[in-house]
């Protein structure tokens, strides 16, 4: 059964399903995608990740051939797909809200590319069958899209897009209309369909655990530019800019400014050799980077544990300075009861690694932010 | 445990009470209600009847059997016949712009098809009659191609479809609004061409609007008065529709030829009705079941 599902992608994983270069669309004055240029591999599981209108949905939507190109080259397998119409792409799409047709059923969803491709009726109810299978989906063909579950209806829409077997599967932003605890369920799915499929995916989140957790590699866009491209330990551990460095994973960010060839912030300090007297600096660091010890000797810094929050194995923990400045930290539950942690009490700490995310002679662009402030955009969790 | 029971029963009348008005005001409320229903409705309907048959079945039978009653009803039918299928068309085309297009123009548009229902009838069809009338704008030229609009089947017909001109696409426009245009992009992405989404997907999702479309404007379309009367010139055996045929005869002092004619119209209008409530009930008991198999 999964056999004739595979026909959908039988080329290898080393071909180049879908390429971009130097993409630019516009909206009237507004530039929702500026020069893009990144490619797609044959099989490959891509995220596009952004904060909202970063223009990754745009991109995705010129991909399906939803919206033209202003500027630059769309390829699908090699062929410039410009003009091509959005029926004459083969490409299956998902949207955000499943756009199911509501007048039709479970079955007729399905079938409706299939339809419309003029497929015969026995072959059509054959491909209806064993998508419904495969998606857990048996029993409810008869149902209509207002009597499913959020999770049903998600299934359906991406068994309508594979039905007619396109050479990409596009879906906008999937997991967003559903609640917290399907979405993780979904995730996993998602992961093993693709990994049974094997035809190549790309979709589009403003979620960047979700990007890290499934995709093979992200593009990374904000305010219509691409940022990065890269597998998620690429991003994660090697971000091209600050941008990056700080919308994937939680960062402790600091503004400090270097005075005898230290760069300092209230009591902490960090070597900034060669770097001019009264230069400013904006340094970040993972939580992970924070290492602490009930042992105030054991450490130079010294502050207090102000909350610690259960995330299951991980825990977060927010470390006060005595000037004020809070940090966050994470540690494992076993070493937190190791150290018999608890609120309130003191502890010694060092930042065992920090990267320098911007360097200015005058003030720092306006991004600047402490990590007591609010940081709306970088998600917890990592 | 007997007096919490009756406790509670007691805090539940109490809390329904304090919504609700008293009896007195509630039935009062409602026999005026019915009453007047009764008084200007459902009375005046049944007298309709009772004059039609007031000589018999057969005279009745015999006054709509009539060859100049005849011309009017087959007329009627005629008109109904352009008129619907034409507003049913544009009613698509224009709910269609409005709700699934940006354009400049959109609120002037829908002001305009608004436009035959606060228009007085009788100005809509004087209006043609300035247009297109032997001393009109076009009248000139039309009498010299030898055609004939005004005191014809033709200017009926003109009449009619500006006045039913609303109903369609009033009863569309909400529905493909809220519908949105998601549908359509995704029957395109599975390979559908225009005709395809349009017959497969837009059309089933506002199917009970359009049928509800249809019907209120097929009852105007049979029933209007106003407008037809002043381009069809009343004559008789060719120009008088159902509506003209009964006031004609009621002029002539014809009260149960006229009311014959008129329980025919009556008839008409309490058909379409009963059909538009089988409609929302249809419609009611599909969304109750597919809220109660959630």
């Amino acid at each position: 059964m999964v056999d004739s599902l595979k026909e959908v992608d039988s080329r290898k994983l080393t071909s180049v399903s879908i390429e971009l270069k130097n993409v630019t669309k516009q909206f009237g004055e507004a530039t929702a995608v500026n020069n893009v240029s990144f490619s797609v591999q044959e099989g490959e599981l891509m995220a596009l990740l952004g904060p909202s209108g970063g223009g990754k949905t745009t991109v995705l939507r010129m991909i399906a051939g939803l919206e033209v190109p202003t500027v630059g080259d769309l390829f699908i397998r090699g062929e410039r797909v410009n003009e091509l119409s959005v029926q004459e792409r083969n490409i299956g799409f998902v949207f955000q809200n499943y756009a199911l047709f509501k007048s039709m059923n479970v079955f007729k969803n399905i079938a409706f590319g299939l339809k419309v491709k003029k497929w015969k009726r026995p072959e059509r109810k054959a491909r209806v069958a064993e998508l419904l299978t495969l998606f857990g989906l048996d029993g409810l063909e008869r149902r209509y899209p207002h009597q499913l579950s959020g999770g049903q209806r998600q299934r359906v829409a991406i068994a309508r897009a594979l039905a007619p077997k396109p050479s990409v599967l596009l879906l906008d932003e999937p997991f967003g209309a559903v609640d917290a605890k399907i979405r993780q369920e979904l995730r996993e799915w998602l992961v093993t369909l693709h990994q049974e499929l094997n035809v190549t995916t790309i979709f589009v989140t403003h979620d960047q655990e979700e990007a890290l957790e499934l995709a093979d590699r992200i593009v990374i866009f904000s305010r219509g530019t691409l940022e990065q491209v890269g597998t998620p330990r690429e991003v994660y551990e090697h971000p091209a800019n600050e941008f990056v460095a700080r919308f994937i994973g939680v960062m402790n960010v600091l503004e400090l400014e270097v005075r005898e060839g230290f760069a300092r912030l209230g009591e902490l300090q960090f070597p900034a050799h060669g770097q001019a007297e009264g230069q400013k600096l904006r340094i970040g660091f993972r939580p992970y980077s924070v290492q602490i010890s009930s042992d105030l000797n054991q450490y130079i810094y010294r502050a207090v544990l102000r909350r610690t929050f259960f995330l299951g194995i991980m825990l977060r923990l927010e470390l006060e300075l005595p000037s004020g400045l809070v940090l966050r930290a994470r540690m494992t539950k076993e070493e937190y009861a190791q150290q018999a942690l608890e609120d309130g009490r003191d502890v010694s700490f060092q930042i065992r690694e920090y990267r320098i995310l911007a360097r200015e002679s005058g003030a720092l662009s306006p991004e600047t932010e402490f990590i007591h402030k609010a940081q709306p955009m970088i998600a917890e969790n990592i | 445990m007997p007096a919490i029971v009756t406790n509670h029963i007691s805090a539940v009348e109490k809390s329904e009470r304090a919504t609700e008005e008293s009896p007195f005001i509630k039935w009062t409320l409602i026999t005026i209600a019915l009453g007047f229903c009764i008084l200007f409705l459902v009375l005046p309907l049944l007298n309709v009847f009772v004059q039609a048959l007031g000589k018999g079945w057969a005279f009745c039978w015999a006054s709509l059997s009539h060859p100049d009653s005849w011309s009017a009803i087959r007329l009627t039918l005629i008109v109904a016949g352009i008129s619907v299928p034409l507003n049913v068309l544009f009613g698509l085309a224009a709910a269609w712009a409005i709700a699934k297009f940006k354009f400049r123009g959109k609120s002037i548009l829908i002001t305009l098809i608004d436009l035959p229902f606060s228009v007085s009838p009788v100005v809509a069809g004087l209006m043609f009659v300035v247009l297109f009338g032997l001393q009109g704008f076009f009248g000139q030229w039309l009498d010299a191609h030898n055609i004939k609009i005004i005191f014809a089947v033709p200017g009926i017909v003109l009449a009619t479809v500006f006045i039913t001109f609303p109903f369609v696409a009033r009863e569309l426009i909400p529905v493909m609004q809220a519908t949105g245009t998601e549908q359509e992009q995704a029957a395109l992405t599975l390979g559908a061409n225009g005709w395809q989404t349009f017959w497969h997907v837009t059309l089933p999702s506002v199917k009970w609007g359009l049928i509800y479309g249809i019907i209120l404007c097929n009852a105007r379309a049979m029933g209007e008065f106003g407008a037809v009367s002043v381009v069809s010139g009343h004559i008789t055996g060719q120009t008088d529709t159902m509506p003209l045929r009964v006031e004609k005869l009621y002029n002539e002092y014809n009260a149960p030829a006229a009311f014959a004619v008129a329980s025919l119209l009556t008839l008409l209008a309490l058909f379409t009705l009963g059909i538009k409530t089988l409609l929302e009930w249809k419609q009611a008991r599909e969304y109750r079941k597919a809220v109660d198999s959630r």
